[in-house]
């Protein structure tokens, strides 16, 4: 097993909102479906979570609204605001010029050598 | 608990039964399950709090909580609450009512229409008298600035003073003689008929009046009619036209009559030198006060040309238009900063409360920072407290201030200038608000700031503490500088007591016991010619002396320590004197019997008899400090001073004991003390009319004087029955008035500095118990 990495400061913001934008889902999803995608590469701990999750809402990117699970529970579903969405396009955006400029740097430094 | 509360805590709890759910089904035994659950998302109250922090509608929340806690806090403890509210009730009690004062008394502009546009206008001189440069204007100037300034529409006026003496009782009475432009500029709405027509402000005319609301209650009982009407002010009869609306006030006075100036006395009206008229004026749409400047200086600089004998070195300034308060301002300032050290005790007493609450919670508060509250949270939490109770005794403050200001605006010495206008109204209120809200952080920050942050253990092992450590010194600055405060306003309060003892030992100069005077006016009838009205005073001072408990009776026109001065320059040569070199000496006109009245020592010569009269040589009697100034090391006594350019020598026949005529307390720092008497007799006929208007009566009684005021009235009123007495005083009154602020000043200090000794001493009680 590959050791655990922390996530980059405000990335965790962008991972929630690419996760809600897939379709509305609560808290504890999120965590799973974190661990999942990123093949427990990255660690999010679920303290953090529900904080950040309250803020994207405070702020308008996330909305919420309490359904039944498939188990028959009542939780609190996010989903994606036009604003959120918005939101995530641009940030992806320059997550990957910021990704690919740092990809080229380290190639170089690499021929380098 | 709050729907928002509910959700959160819905969510979480959900979140933890998913995810052991999970866990039990990876196999996991469910006590396991549970424990790492909790473990992984590491705390449910921090999570829940993490999340409340981040909510946009936070601290409304918390606000609310914390205003019910500290409310529930302040009710378990009623006896903190009761002396920290009383205190807080004082302290802003006494400030609000202070600044009510100042904003009615010096704040307010003038309750005329768009009061910040309009201007006064004023001649200024490039040489300076005893008086300063500053004059009233000239008519005929006034008449060539309106004609001429492009930025202003000026209107001028003029007190005017005499007897009303129809319809009704007679009675003297102040009115205002106006341009016919006034009354719109200032935008005063008439009760009653109509302002005054261009065609009426001119000399010819028929005369015109506007009676003010009180005048027209009083000589016409407020019935309509009196629009076209008869009224007979000073001897001559003008039509009432109209009538102002109750309680208006013109230049912070109330004027009982208004009448067009164009009709006044056109002798004076065309002499430039002839100042005495009032100019007010309204900067016009789009003009700006300097451009009005600009152009008043070139009038002023073309006119010293033109008229050199009387406009040399003159000109005219515009500033704008502001109450005249006098020395009410300092007064009130100096009580502001007074009452200031006040909620500065009250303050830190407060302040000193609550540290030793604090000290007393502190394990309450750890306990809240192991429980996830962030400090910053506990920070506010205590600053609400300071403004619940800080909110709490404004409330009581603004109070207290509405019960207290009417009474102290009453009792102002003198009459405190434009009192109508100091009520509580939303700009005093935002005061208090701003008031208490400052101080509940000033004494609520200190206490705040000791909430806990990391070093939980000791604060929590710690059974029960007293004050301790940095408190401790924390608490004895406290006391310190309440000790200070208080001392600051002891010593200004013992200052102001020795002060006042000392001048109410002073000798004013002149026998104060039983003695009445009174402003007199003749019958207007008897001021048409000059023979006729010294009769009238022979006669007037005959009938007085006819009352039982008259000893001795005499005409003088300015009374000792009462308000009012004629200074005048004089020369010890006949060679002429500019008039800012000339020294100056406070003249006044009496009779003879004025030394047997007052008792005023005689220290060499003699006083004023009966032989001086119009014709006879003329003479004076002048004080011993105008010997010393103009005569010093020589008898007076023989000597001769000019007084007027041109005029005869009047030779010094006597020398008489100083009297305080400026009052007791202010005598002694006036500029002019020197005085000197001349005979009323010897007046000149053509001043003899503005005498009379002047003149006042000074009675010695046997018995108390009070109580001849009544059958001297009757006697006086005359033949015609309209002769009156007003601002009837006797001199141990003025004696005592001159000293009212004074005393007015001691006894606030004095209340001010027994209340910081008593909230000193509750602070430091509350330290020690």
């Amino acid at each position: 097993m590959r050791p655990k990495s922390d996530l980059p400061q405000g990335t965790l913001d962008l991972l929630i909102l690419k996760i809600v934008a897939l379709g509305p889902v609560h808290g504890y999803a999120i965590t799973q479906r974190l661990q999942q995608v990123s093949r427990d590469v990255v660690q999010v701990p679920q303290g953090s979570l529900y904080p950040a999750l309250h803020r994207l809402e405070s702020r308008g990117l996330l909305a919420a609204d309490w359904k039944e699970t498939e188990t028959g529970r009542e939780a609190k579903f996010y989903r994606l605001t036009r604003k959120g969405r918005a939101q995530l396009e641009s940030e992806t955006a320059s997550w990957q010029r910021l990704a690919s400029a740092v990809g080229l740097i380290l190639r170089l430094s690499e021929e380098g050598e | 608990m709050s729907r928002r509360e509910d959700d959160l805590e819905k969510e979480v709890r959900f979140h933890l039964e998913q995810h052991i759910a999970d866990l039990i089904a990876q196999g996991h035994d469910p006590a396991e399950a549970r424990r790492l659950a909790r473990i992984e998302l590491g705390g449910e109250e921090q999570v829940k709090e993490a999340c409340r922090e981040v909510r946009s509608t936070r601290w409304l929340e918390d606000f609310s909580r914390d205003v019910r806690y500290a409310l529930r806090t302040l009710r378990q403890k009623p006896g903190f609450a009761a002396v920290a509210l009383m205190t807080l009730a004082l302290g802003t009690g006494a400030t609000t009512a202070m600044f009510t004062l100042i904003d009615g008394v010096l704040l307010r502009p003038f309750p005329y229409r768009d009061p910040h546009r309009l201007v006064l206008l004023r001649e200024k001189t490039d040489w300076a008298t005893a008086f300063g440069d500053l004059w009233s204007f000239s008519y005929p100037n006034y008449l060539d600035c309106k004609r001429e300034v492009r930025a202003l529409d000026l209107t001028a006026w003029t007190v005017m003073r005499g007897t009303i003496s129809a319809p009704g009782a007679a009675a003297y009475a102040n009115g205002v003689a106006v341009s016919a432009e006034l009354f719109p500029m200032l935008g005063v709405k008439l009760a009653l008929g109509r302002a005054f027509l261009p065609a009426e402000d001119r000399s010819g005319a028929a005369p015109v009046a506007i009676l003010s609301f009180e005048t027209w209650q009083r000589h016409f009982g407020g019935d309509a009619a009196a629009i076209g009407a008869p009224f007979v002010f000073d001897g001559r009869t003008y039509t009432v036209v109209g009538v102002t609306p109750a309680g208006f006030r013109f230049d912070d006075d109330e004027p009982a009559l208004y009448t067009p100036i164009g009709q006044a006395d056109s002798r004076r009206m065309q002499n430039r030198e002839g100042h005495g008229f009032q100019v007010w004026a309204r900067l016009r749409a789009g003009a700006t006060i300097e451009q009005a400047r600009t152009e008043l200086a070139v009038v002023g600089k073309r006119l010293a040309e033109q008229y050199p004998k009387s406009n040399h070195g003159r000109t005219f300034i515009a500033e704008p238009l502001r109450p005249d308060v006098g020395d009410a301002r300092e007064t009130l300032w100096l009580l502001l900063g007074a009452v200031g050290l006040v909620l500065l005790i009250a303050c830190t007493n407060v302040a000193s409360l609550l540290l030793a609450r604090a000290v007393s919670r502190e394990r309450e508060l750890a306990m809240r920072v192991a429980l996830g509250a962030s400090r910053s949270r506990l920070v506010r939490q205590c600053l609400t407290e300071s403004a619940v109770l800080a909110i709490g005794g404004g409330i009581a403050g603004a109070l207290l201030a509405w019960a207290v200001v009417r009474p102290f605006v009453t009792f102002w010495p003198g009459g405190l200038p434009r009192a109508e206008q100091v009520h509580l109204d939303w700009r005093v209120m935002l005061f208090a608000l701003a008031l208490s809200l400052a101080s509940g952080l000033l004494f609520g920050i200190a206490p705040a700031l000791r909430a806990p942050s990391r070093e939980l253990e000791p604060a929590l092992r710690a059974a029960s503490r007293s004050v301790a450590g940095g408190s401790r010194r924390l608490h004895g600055i406290f006391v310190a500088s309440e000790i200070a405060l208080a001392v600051v306003l002891l010593v200004s309060a013992g200052m102001l007591a020795r002060t006042m003892l000392r001048l109410s030992s002073l000798d004013p100069g002149v026998n104060i016991h039983n003695v009445l005077t009174a402003r007199t006016a003749l019958s207007p009838a008897t001021l048409a010619n000059p023979d006729r009205t010294r009769a009238a005073w022979d006669d007037l001072l005959d009938r007085a002396r006819r009352v039982p408990g008259v000893e001795a009776i005499a005409m003088v026109d300015t009374v000792p320590m009462r308000e009012g001065s004629n200074q005048i320059g004089y020369a010890l040569s006949a060679a002429p004197v500019p008039e800012d070199k000339q020294p100056m000496v406070l003249a006044n006109s009496v009779t003879p019997d004025y030394l047997k009245v007052t008792g005023i020592p005689l220290r060499s010569g003699r006083f004023l008899n009966e032989q001086d009269r119009k014709g006879t040589q003329s003479v004076a009697v002048i004080d011993e400090v105008m010997a010393r100034e103009a005569f010093p090391g020589e008898d007076p006594v023989g000597k001769h001073i000019w007084i007027g350019i041109g005029q005869d020598p009047v030779t010094v026949v006597g020398v008489l004991g100083h009297v305080r005529q400026w009052g007791l307390a202010g005598d002694d720092q006036s500029k002019v003390r020197a005085q000197l008497y001349y005979p009323f007799a010897q007046v000149p006929d053509e001043l003899v009319r503005r005498w009379s208007t002047l003149m006042s009566i000074a009675v010695r009684t046997s018995g108390d004087p009070l109580l001849l005021v009544e059958p001297l009235r009757r006697e006086i009123r005359g033949a015609t029955g309209d002769q009156v007495l007003y601002e009837v005083r006797t001199l141990e009154q003025l004696a005592q008035s001159s000293l009212a602020r004074q005393r007015f000043l001691l006894l606030l200090f004095g209340a001010f500095a027994g209340l910081a000794l008593l909230l000193a001493c509750v602070g430091i009680y509350g330290v020690l118990a």
